[in-house]
C-alpha cells in the first residue's frame, strides 16, 4: 500500500504542496475514524498534505484535486468517505467511485481492502463493471455496499432502471477518477448527465473530480461542476528523470516496430525492477512483444497487456505484475491510467509519444515512491520519430502542456441520455431541462436544441411526421413515457458512447470449447484463409475457421505470422508537439538530434524543402503506378484528413481521377491515376469552401461521424452477436440512411449533430481554412522524380482513406475485367448451346 | 473476390464479351438463350417481353420497424423505392413489371401505404400488367390490383421468390446477395448457367455476401456475380471450395 499513502520517513524530502498541513490527524471536525488512525500509525504512514486537504474540503459540494500519477490522489478522494462511514456504518450506498477503465475498478476495491480489514472497519466496497455477473449486480441493486467502484456505461445502466430513486436516494458522495481522461470524450459528457441526474435523487450529493495534471483546470473544474467546484493542487513532485534510450543500432528509415532497440530495451528491464513498455497501438504491442520474446535470452519473465485480449489473459498478468512476478509488461492505452500495478520504476516509451499531457502522465506510472524522480525513456520507431521525440523532451522540460478545449456537450449523448432518462421511468421535459443545464457540458444548452432532442427521441423528428401513431416517447398526462414498455430493454441494450469496430472472440480450438485468447477487428478475420497465421496475446495461432461468430485457431509455434490489426486508439499529435517539431525543422544544424537523424533532414533540405512555420510546402511525384502528391500542413491530423477530403474532390472535379490519401498530423499525401501539375490552384480557400458543404454530403468521414451519431442517438442500434447471428438481410448499411435523410430530410437533427462535430473534432475545418489563409501566398511547390525524404513514412500510414468517383469506377472495372479474364470466364450461359443440369 | 482456380472448367475467354461489358452501364446476359439485361438499379430488363423485373422492395420497412418499438428511421425508403422504380420503367419503356416477392415488408405495409404513395403506385400500374409474386414477407398485395402469383413461368423462364435447386431457368430474389470489389460492397445478381438471383432493389435492405452457404446449393461455377450501383460489373464468382470470405 506504499502506493497510496506516504511513509513518513520520506517527508522530508517533500516539497510543501499548494494544500495546508497540519502535523496531527485532526481535522477540523472531520476525524478518521480511530481504528483507522491507529492502523496508520502501526504502519508508520501518514498522509499526504492534499489527502489532509480533502479531509479539509470534504463538506464542499464540489472538488477537483489535481495530482501527478502516483501521489495518492485515489486515497484522498475516499479518505472522507472514510471518515464519515466510521467504523460501524449504517447500511446504504454512500459514495460512488467512477473510473473509466474497469480494471481500475477492481483494483481500487483489492487496494482499498487494506486500510478497511487492516483498520477492522465494516465498510463494503464492491466493484460493478461489464465483467460483473448478472446475480451480482441484482443483488446490488437489492443491496447496494457502502461503496460502489463503477464505470459510466455501467452507471448509465443503472440509472436506466425504474429502482435507481431507490438505490442513490442516500448517495452522499460521488469520486470520479481520472477526470481528465473522461473530459476528453464523450464519456465524461455522458457521464456529466449522469451526475447532474444523481443530484436530484440525492441533492445533498457533494462531487469530486481526481485528475492527472492538466493545462486548464478551471476549465475541467466547469466540466465537474458549473457552478462552483474548488481546485486543490498536489505537489507535483521532482522532474522526471526522462531521455532518449541509447542504441547502438540507428532507428530504420521508416516502419513502427523499434526491434532495432531491443537489445537495449532488455538491458534496462534487466537493470531495473519493473518496466512498462508502452506502446501506441495494440498491434505494434504485439509484433514487439514477439520480437522481444524472441530475444529475449535472459528468460526474462515479461507479459503482454492490452484491451483486445481477453479478460482471463489480462487477469492473469495483472495479478502478476501485483505479486512482483513480472520484470516488464509490454502494454498499450490499457495500462494508461490508475493506480500503479506493482513496483514499476522504469517507463518505456515506444513510438512518438504524440502528445506530452499524456507522455507526463505515462511517466509517472514508473513512480511507486511519490517523492522519488519517475524514470522514462523514449525510444523512436523511425527517424521522423526521432523528432517528434525529442520536441516532446524539451516540452517535458520546459512544463508545457497541450491540451484542446472541447465544445459544449454533443447533443446525440443528449438524445441517448433523454432516452434513458424514459427507460427509468416517465419525466417531465421542464424538470430535465433544468437538471440537464447542471452538467457541466451541458451548461448553455438552449431549449431549442433540448426540445429538438426530446422531439427526436419521440418522434423520431422528421419533416415527414410519419410516425405519430408509433411515436417511441409518448406525452401522457404531461410526462414522457415509453409507448411500448419493451422498447426500455431495446434501450439498455444500446447505452454508451464508445463505438466499437466489429470484433469476433478468438478462442484455441478443442473439443471443451477452447480457451479465449482475445479478439480481432471482423474485418481482419474475413481476410484470414485457414492455415494463415496471425499473434495475439503473444502467441502465433494458426486460423482454422469462423464458427459461431468465434475465431477458431490453434498454436502454431515457430511460423512468421501475419498481422492481427487491432482497433486500438490512435492518438493525434498535439499542436504543440506539431509546432515544436516545425521550429527544430528550422534549426541550421541539428546537434540536438542523433547524427542518422540529422542526415536524413539535411537529405530532405537538399532534395526537397524543409518545412517551415508560415509556409506550405508540396511535393510530387510518381510511385508504384500512382502520381502522389503531398502538403506538410502541419495542421494536425483532423484538419490534414479534412484538406485532403476537399483536396481529392476538387480533384475529381478536375478530372485527376484520385484514389485516395491518407493524413498523418503533419501532411496528407494523395494518390490518383494523373499527376497534378498545378497544386495551387486546388487550394483557393474560396473554391475550396464554396465546394465544403457539398462536400460535407458525401465523404466517408462524414459516413462514419453520422454512424456514431447515429448509434449513441438510438437511431440504430448497436450490433451486438445476437442479432449479427439472426441474419444479416435484416441489417443494412447506415451509408443508406445518412443518404436518404440527405436526399429527402436535410435539416434533420442528425446531420446537424453530423455536421457539427464534423466542423469541430473530425474535421476541423476552421484550422484548414486558418492554415491555407496563412500560407496562401507562401507555398513552395517541388515535383519530384522519387518520392521524398521526409514522404516516405508517410506509406507506412494505416488509415487510408479511398476516394469513391470516377477514380475508383475506372479501377473497379479494369479489377472486374482483370478477374473475369484471368479466371477465363465469360458469360455462363451462351445461347443455344447451354447444357440443361439435371433437374 | 478471387478469381476461380485456374480456370479449369470454364470456356475459353469471349473478347466480345468484355468490350460488351465496357461499353455501357447495362450488362446483357442470356439465360436459358432469352437475352436480358440487368441494370445498375438492380432491375431487369427482358426487351422481348418488354418486361421489367424487381425484387425485394421490402417498402414500408420504417413503419413496420417503428410498429415493433424499433428504431424511427428517416421514413423516405418508399418514396426512394419508388423513384428508382419510376426511372426505371420510364427508361425502359416497360409493359409489364413483375415484383419478385417480398414487395412490401409485411401484410400490414400495404395497408399503411400513405395515399401519396397508393396514387403513385397505381399511376405506374396503370396501362402495364403488373405481377406480385408472393414473398415470405408478404402475401400477395390484396387492394392494388395486378396479378397474384406463387410463381409465373414466361417462355422458358420461371420467376418465383426463392429460388428452387431442384428447377433450372428460375430467375428468383430473397437472398438480397452482394459482393465486395476493391472495398467497395454492392448489391449484385448471382448468375450461373441456369439460374439467376437478383439482388434486393428496396432501399433499406441489407444482403448475403455472395459466399454464403445459402448460394452453395444454388449457384454452379463458373458463375458470376454482376454488382450494381453506378455502372453493372461483372465478376467471376469463386467455386464453391473456396472457404475465403469474398469481402
Amino acid at each position: 500500500m506504499g502506493i497510496c499513502i506516504g511513509r513518513s520517513g520520506h517527508k522530508g524530502k517533500r516539497k510543501q504542496g499548494l494544500c495546508p498541513a497540519r502535523p496531527t490527524l485532526y481535522l477540523g471536525g472531520m476525524n478518521l475514524p480511530p481504528p483507522l488512525t491507529q492502523w496508520l500509525a502501526t504502519r508508520g504512514w501518514s498522509l499526504h498534505p492534499h489527502q489532509v486537504a480533502m479531509l479539509y474540503a470534504a463538506q464542499n459540494p464540489a472538488t477537483l484535486l489535481i495530482a501527478p500519477t502516483g501521489g495518492g490522489k485515489t486515497l484522498a478522494g475516499f479518505m472522507p468517505t472514510l471518515a464519515e462511514l466510521g467504523a460501524t456504518p449504517p447500511p446504504g450506498l454512500h459514495t460512488l467511485y467512477l473510473s473509466p477503465l474497469k480494471a481500475l475498478a477492481a483494483d481500487i476495491r483489492r487496494n482499498l481492502s487494506t486500510p478497511i480489514e487492516g483498520a477492522e472497519l465494516a465498510i463494503r466496497v464492491e466493484d460493478r463493471t461489464g465483467d460483473t455477473t448478472q446475480t451480482q449486480r441484482r443483488r446490488q441493486r437489492a443491496d447496494p455496499p457502502h461503496i460502489l467502484l463503477t464505470t459510466p456505461e455501467s452507471l448509465a445502466l443503472l440509472l436506466s432502471y425504474p429502482d435507481a430513486p431507490r438505490i442513490f436516494a442516500n448517495l452522499k458522495r460521488v469520486i470520479i477518477d481520472e477526470i481528465h481522461a473522461l473530459a476528453e470524450s464523450k464519456r465524461g459528457d455522458q457521464l456529466m448527465l449522469q451526475i447532474a441526474r444523481l443530484q436530484t435523487l440525492a441533492p445533498g450529493l457533494r462531487r469530486v473530480g481526481l485528475s492527472a495534471t492538466v493545462e486548464n483546470p478551471p476549465a475541467l473544474a466547469q466540466f465537474l461542476a458549473p457552478e462552483h467546484c474548488d481546485i486543490l493542487n498536489a505537489d507535483p513532485g521532482p522532474a522526471p528523470d526522462i531521455a532518449m534510450l541509447h542504441t547502438d543500432d540507428a532507428p530504420p528509415w521508416a516502419g513502427n516496430g523499434a526491434h532495432y532497440a531491443i537489445p537495449a530495451i532488455l538491458a534496462q528491464v534487466a537493470n531495473h525492477k519493473t518496466t512498462l513498455i508502452f506502446h501506441n497501438t495494440r498491434a505494434q504491442a504485439e509484433l514487439f512483444f514477439h520480437a522481444l520474446w524472441l530475444q529475449n535470452e535472459g528468460n526474462l519473465p515479461i507479459a503482454i497487456h492490452h484491451g483486445s485480449l481477453a479478460r482471463e489473459q489480462r487477469a492473469r498478468v495483472e495479478s502478476a505484475m501485483v505479486a512482483g512476478q513480472l520484470r516488464a509488461v509490454v502494454c498499450t492505452g490499457s495500462l494508461d491510467l490508475g493506480i500503479d500495478w506493482g513496483d514499476v520504476d522504469l517507463v518505456i516509451q515506444v513510438g512518438a509519444p504524440k502528445n506530452v499531457k499524456r507522455l507526463v502522465q505515462r511517466i509517472g506510472r514508473a513512480n511507486h515512491r511519490y517523492n522519488a524522480p519517475s524514470k522514462a525513456r523514449l525510444v523512436p520507431a523511425n527517424r521522423f520519430e526521432v523528432i517528434e521525440c525529442v520536441a516532446a523532451l524539451e516540452a517535458v522540460q520546459d512544463r508545457t502542456l497541450d491540451g484542446d478545449p472541447r465544445g459544449p456537450g454533443p447533443l446525440d449523448v443528449l438524445c441517448q441520455h433523454i432516452l434513458a432518462t424514459a427507460a427509468a421511468g416517465p419525466f417531465d421535459a421542464d424538470h430535465l431541462y433544468a437538471e440537464i443545464k447542471t452538467a457541466g457540458p451541458y451548461a448553455h444548452l438552449q431549449r431549442p436544441d433540448f426540445d429538438a432532442c426530446v422531439e427526436f427521441t419521440a418522434t423520431g423528428g422528421y419533416a415527414l411526421r410519419a410516425y405519430d401513431k408509433w411515436q417511441r416517447l409518448m406525452l401522457r398526462d404531461g410526462k414522457w413515457t415509453l409507448r411500448d414498455p419493451r422498447t426500455a430493454a431495446i434501450i439498455r441494450q444500446n447505452l454508451g458512447t464508445i463505438i466499437d469496430t466489429e470484433t469476433l472472440k478468438v478462442r484455441l480450438k478443442n473439443r471443451l470449447g477452447g480457451m479465449p485468447l482475445g479478439e480481432v477487428e471482423e474485418a481482419f478475420a474475413s481476410t484470414l484463409t485457414p492455415g494463415d497465421t496471425f499473434l495475439i496475446g503473444g502467441q502465433i495461432v494458426r486460423f482454422d475457421g469462423i464458427k459461431d461468430l468465434t475465431v477458431e485457431v490453434t498454436r502454431t509455434p515457430g511460423r512468421d505470422p501475419k498481422v492481427a490489426v487491432f482497433n486500438g486508439t490512435k492518438f493525434a499529435t498535439s499542436t504543440l508537439l506539431a509546432d515544436r517539431v516545425l521550429r527544430i525543422f528550422q534549426q541550421p544544424n541539428w546537434s540536438n538530434l542523433p547524427t542518422h537523424t540529422a542526415h536524413w533532414l539535411a537529405l530532405q533540405r537538399e532534395k526537397s524543402n524543409l518545412p517551415a512555420p508560415g509556409r506550405l510546402l508540396i511535393e510530387t511525384f510518381p510511385h508504384d503506378g500512382r502520381e502522389h502528391l503531398t502538403l506538410y500542413g502541419f495542421a494536425g491530423r483532423n484538419a490534414q484528413q479534412t484538406l485532403g477530403l476537399l483536396i481529392t474532390k476538387r480533384m475529381e472535379e478536375e478530372g485527376l481521377a484520385p484514389l485516395g490519401f491518407v493524413a498523418t498530423d503533419y501532411a496528407t499525401m494523395v494518390w490518383g491515376l494523373d499527376p497534378v501539375l498545378n497544386p495551387i490552384t486546388l487550394l483557393n480557400p474560396e473554391n475550396l469552401r464554396d465546394g465544403f458543404e457539398v462536400w460535407l454530403a458525401g465523404n466517408a468521414v462524414m459516413k462514419r461521424t453520422f454512424r456514431n451519431a447515429a448509434v449513441i442517438a438510438g437511431l440504430i442500434e448497436r450490433q451486438n452477436q445476437g442479432r449479427r447471428k439472426s441474419g444479416r438481410q435484416a441489417t443494412f448499411s447506415s451509408d443508406i440512411l445518412y443518404d436518404t435523410l440527405r436526399r429527402f430530410d436535410p435539416d434533420h437533427l442528425l446531420l446537424k449533430i453530423t455536421r457539427t462535430e464534423a466542423l469541430s473534432g473530425m474535421v476541423d475545418f476552421a484550422r484548414v481554412e486558418d492554415m491555407l489563409t496563412r500560407t496562401q501566398n507562401n507555398i513552395d511547390v517541388n515535383h519530384l522524380p522519387h518520392v521524398s525524404p521526409l514522404a516516405f513514412p508517410m506509406f507506412l500510414e494505416r488509415g487510408r482513406i479511398p476516394v469513391l468517383g470516377k477514380g475508383i469506377d475506372r479501377l473497379m472495372a479494369d479489377e472486374a475485367a482483370r478477374l473475369m479474364a484471368a479466371a477465363g470466364v465469360t458469360d455462363p450461359s451462351p445461347p443455344a448451346t447451354t447444357p440443361a443440369r439435371n433437374p | 473476390m478471387r478469381p476461380l482456380n485456374g480456370g479449369k472448367h470454364s470456356p475459353p475467354l469471349a473478347r466480345s464479351h468484355l468490350t460488351r461489358q465496357n461499353k455501357g452501364m447495362n450488362y446483357p446476359f442470356t439465360l436459358a438463350a432469352q437475352s436480358l439485361t440487368a441494370l445498375p438499379s438492380g432491375a431487369i430488363h427482358w426487351p422481348a417481353q418488354n418486361l421489367l423485373c424487381v425484387s425485394d422492395l421490402h417498402l414500408g420497412k420504417s413503419l413496420r420497424m417503428a410498429r415493433r418499438g424499433g428504431s424511427l428511421l428517416p421514413p423516405y425508403e418508399v418514396t426512394a423505392t419508388l423513384t428508382k422504380l419510376d426511372a426505371d420503367i420510364t427508361a425502359t419503356g416497360a409493359k409489364h413489371i413483375l415484383c419478385l416477392g417480398d414487395s412490401f415488408d409485411d401484410a400490414q405495409a400495404e395497408t399503411d401505404l400513405t395515399p401519396d404513395h397508393r396514387i403513385w403506385l397505381t399511376r405506374l400500374m396503370a396501362g402495364r400488367a403488373w405481377t406480385w409474386i408472393a414473398g415470405n414477407h408478404d402475401p400477395a398485395p390484396l387492394t392494388l390490383g395486378g396479378t397474384n402469383k406463387n410463381e409465373a413461368t414466361i417462355g422458358p423462364l420461371t420467376f418465383r421468390h426463392i429460388a428452387d435447386p431442384a428447377q433450372i431457368h428460375d430467375i428468383s430474389g430473397h437472398y438480397h446477395p452482394k459482393a465486395r470489389l476493391k472495398t467497395q460492397s454492392r448489391p449484385c445478381f448471382l448468375l450461373d448457367k441456369s439460374r439467376l438471383i437478383m439482388p434486393a432493389y428496396g432501399t433499406y435492405t441489407g444482403g448475403l455476401w455472395a459466399d454464403d452457404a445459402a448460394f452453395k446449393t444454388l449457384i454452379t461455377p463458373p458463375a458470376i456475380a454482376i454488382l450494381t450501383g453506378s455502372q453493372c460489373l461483372a465478376l467471376p464468382l469463386t467455386s464453391g471450395s473456396q472457404t475465403r470470405r469474398l469481402r
